[in-house]
């Protein structure tokens, strides 16, 4: 047992030293681990696992993930992705409104890499200007604010989780007014 | 033992002789066993002396069969002659998941061919994991007394064979399809009910995924007055749905098929009030569907909440809030079923309302093994703590704790199924990085009437001695990514006397573990071992030693001759040998 623990740390640390990062720097180093720790101690898994972001990349995607696992009938993965694909698989479609505007826009999430991307092209659609984001002040100081609706349904100020983070729980966006988002800012 | 008696002599002469005492007892026994409903009951009275089995035999009404193959169709029928319910399971569970190639077997066929023979007054038929034919629907439906199909997770038949039923069984009363992959023949099998009133007292096809006529369906929903059980697929907008709950307040368990509007509704638009729908069905105590919900029109369901005791949101992608307006409500819910979608949040909403819930499954919207399951060991406490009486849980999430399972094996003593599923393989407790052993551990130790477990996450050995020195009571154990040595499995089937069926898939247990077992599989229904590290040789040796076992060797798909190791092993006991539709890739050893 022990020699086998072993064998999956020194795999870990061959992992994290070519793994592509897409998380914010400060990423909590706990949460990468966990992932690379899916290493399979079965013959069956031989490739590297990587982050989500990656898994489409790879060519054969057979040897990564495992037939059958998690045991989820296929009858129940079926219904679900149909779902899915209108949210994950095919473009991840966001409603977009901003205070002022006369109507929403709607724009992929997954077309962008990092908030940075995000945050251009939308003061490319609005043409406004929403500044830099601070942990510890948000978007004080700016014309706008980009806020988020959660799957929890609460609002959000954009850019306090990791990027991957954000694009799965992102279910609306609303850039507000400075005046307004006064509040988010301070902690 | 006593030997089968002449019958007794006809009277001469217009005397009286009264019949033999024998015969008088065996009357009797016959009067009092017909009312011996238990299985387990059942096998002990037939097995006092032959008489016993033989009055037994003639009023066991309800046959069981557990195993398809674990015997043949004439055998079990010239024993049972007068059973009217016949219940045949086929295919093992991990079947389902894709670990087992088609046309592997688990044929109905051979059964209702001698069934047409011998069990013509059959009323009731159960299927769960069999490949039933269309031909196999159109003689079953032919015999005069078939009133109640049930099919189970099956598969082979079409809408063609639905038809069939629907026309010639003028006495159905259930026609439930649940989990079946049904091919879509583009026949409108609703229309094929007779006209006139039915007797239908359920219908459930929520698993049928091909288009229906809805007005065949609204009419015959009219016609249906003592229908109770209607689950529709998803096929059936919200706007239908409405149109048939008005027809049918009767209703007690209700599938509400998709439970969103078939076209794009204009603001504007003038919508039924589903509410009063609901309102109407006051003795609905099952909900289930919401295959395509719109969360907008949760609210048309409050009505009911009070009364049920069974909600089935595992279709419906909500959120925690969506899910809490509702559950509030619901404070008798005994069985409900969610997506992971509805986040720890949402279960603690559950627990803090739902004091009576004895099952709960917890599904994952996302089903690979490193998608980021919003539900984790913290709704599994908030469980633990609000639903004291639990006595089933399927959880699947990605972060888990020995802590909260430990927790939840002392607040919830009633506990009889647990099944925990940590998608990411071999994932330690996410905050101590242990293995999962000492939760398992104290399921095993504490839970004292649990009969059925599911293991996953990093085990070592240890959680199988823990299993084996406490687990007396489990009849069902599913281990996947387990273990260590061939020991691990080893303290499992030298410690638990009630197992019944073990199903393992890429574990590292061997040929010496496999030999450990062999007092034990006589007494087991099966045993299932995928991508372990048994060898050919291994699973040979156990064949010669048991000869009433069955050791199928099912080769998966792809042949990369790998290494020497078998890549499903599959036996079970049979009164009949092998069987003999084995398919080309099956090796019976």
């Amino acid at each position: 047992m022990e020699t086998q623990i072993m064998s999956c740390e020194s795999d870990d640390l061959n992992l994290k030293a070519t793994e592509l990062r897409l998380g914010l720097p400060g990423t909590d180093p706990a949460l990468e681990k966990q992932s690379s720790n899916k290493r399979a101690l079965s013959e069956i898994d031989s490739c590297s696992d990587a982050k989500n972001g990656e898994q489409d990349r790879r060519a054969p995607p057979a040897k990564g993930q495992v037939v059958g696992w998690p045991p989820v009938r296929s009858y129940r993965k079926n219904c679900l992705q149909q779902k899915k694909s209108e949210t994950d698989g095919s473009g991840m479609y966001v409603k977009v409104s901003m205070d002022g505007a006369p109507y929403l826009r709607k724009i992929d999430l997954k077309v962008y890499q990092s908030y940075l991307d995000l945050l251009k092209a939308l003061q490319n659609m609005f043409k406004c200007t929403i500044g830099v984001y601070t942990e510890r002040e948000g978007y004080n100081g700016s014309d706008y604010a980009p806020t988020y609706e959660d799957k929890e349904g609460d609002w959000m100020l954009v850019g306090d989780v990791p990027w991957e983070m954000f694009v799965t729980s992102c279910k609306r966006l609303r850039i507000m007014k400075g005046s307004e988002a006064k509040g988010l800012g301070c902690l | 033992m006593r030997e089968d008696r002449p019958p007794p002599t006809p009277s001469r002469g217009g005397a009286y002789s009264p019949p033999p005492p024998d015969q008088v007892l065996e009357n009797v026994l016959e009067h009092v066993l017909q009312f011996l409903t238990f299985r387990r009951d059942r096998n002990a009275a037939a097995l006092v002396c032959r008489s016993w089995h033989r009055a037994e035999a003639l009023t066991r009404l309800e046959l069981f069969i557990g195993n398809c193959y674990a015997v043949a169709p004439r055998r079990a029928m010239e024993r049972f002659r007068r059973a009217t319910a016949v219940t045949i399971k086929g295919k093992p569970r991990f079947a389902d998941f894709n670990l087992m190639p088609p046309d592997w077997g688990a044929n109905f066929t051979p059964w209702v061919t001698f069934m047409a023979q011998c069990y013509r007054a059959l009323e009731k038929l159960c299927l769960k994991r069999m490949f039933v034919t269309d031909e196999d629907l159109e003689l079953l439906a032919s015999f005069p007394s078939f009133r109640e199909l049930v099919l189970i997770c099956c598969d082979g038949f079409g809408t063609s064979g639905l038809a069939v039923v629907a026309s010639k069984c003028r006495k159905l009363r259930v026609l439930d399809l649940i989990e079946d992959e049904v091919t879509d023949d583009e026949i409108d099998w609703i229309s094929c009910f007779p006209e006139g009133e039915t007797c239908l007292e359920s219908l459930i096809f929520d698993c049928v995924e091909c288009p229906i006529y809805f007005e065949a369906l609204e009419r015959l929903v009219a016609r249906s007055p003592s229908l109770k059980k209607l689950k529709l697929n998803r096929y059936v907008s919200i706007v239908q749905l409405y149109r048939l709950m008005i027809r049918a307040p009767q209703l007690t368990h209700l599938g509400t098929g998709s439970f969103s509007p078939s076209e794009i509704v204009a603001q504007g638009d003038q919508e039924p009030d589903y509410s009063s729908a609901f309102d109407a069905c006051r003795s609905l105590v099952c909900l289930s569907g919401f295959r395509e919900i719109v969360p907008d029109y949760l609210p048309a369901i409050y009505p009911v909440c009070a009364n049920l005791t069974s909600l089935n949101f595992s279709y419906a992608n909500i959120s925690a809030e969506q899910l809490r307006s509702v559950i509030r409500y619901c404070h008798k819910l005994q069985i409900f079923w969610v997506l992971d979608t509805v986040c720890d949040a949402g279960l603690q909403a559950v627990a803090a309302t739902c004091k009576d819930l004895r099952e709960l499954r917890v599904f994952p919207i996302d089903a690979r093994e490193d998608s980021e399951a919003p539900v984790s060991d913290v709704g599994l406490l908030a469980i633990s703590e609000g639903c004291r009486k639990l006595q089933s849980i399927l959880y699947f999430c990605q972060r888990m704790t020995n802590a909260a399972v430990i927790a939840m094996s002392e607040n919830c003593p009633e506990l009889v199924v647990f099944r925990l599923c940590i998608m990411g393989r071999h994932l330690p407790d996410h905050v101590t990085r242990e293995p999962m052993d000492e939760g398992f551990g104290a399921i095993v130790k504490n839970c004292k009437k649990l009969t059925r477990l599911a293991t996953s996450g990093l085990l070592t050995d240890r959680a199988f001695s823990y299993i084996g020195q406490y687990g007396k009571l489990v009849r069902t154990l599913s281990v996947a990514f387990a273990g260590d040595s061939d020991t691990g499995l080893k303290y499992v089937l030298e410690g638990c006397p009630r197992l019944q069926k073990l199903e393992i898939r890429d574990s590292p247990f061997g040929d010496s573990a496999l030999r450990t077992g062999l007092h034990r599989y006589y007494n087991m229904r099966f045993l299932w071992m995928s991508s372990c590290r048994l060898t050919r040789r291994g699973c040979k040796e156990i064949a010669q030693q048991m000869p009433h076992l069955v050791v199928e060797m099912i080769n998966g798909e792809e042949e990369e001759v790998k290494d020497d190791y078998v890549d499903t092993l599959y036996m079970y006991r049979s009164l009949d040998g092998p069987r003999a539709d084995a398919p080309s890739f099956v090796t019976i050893l």
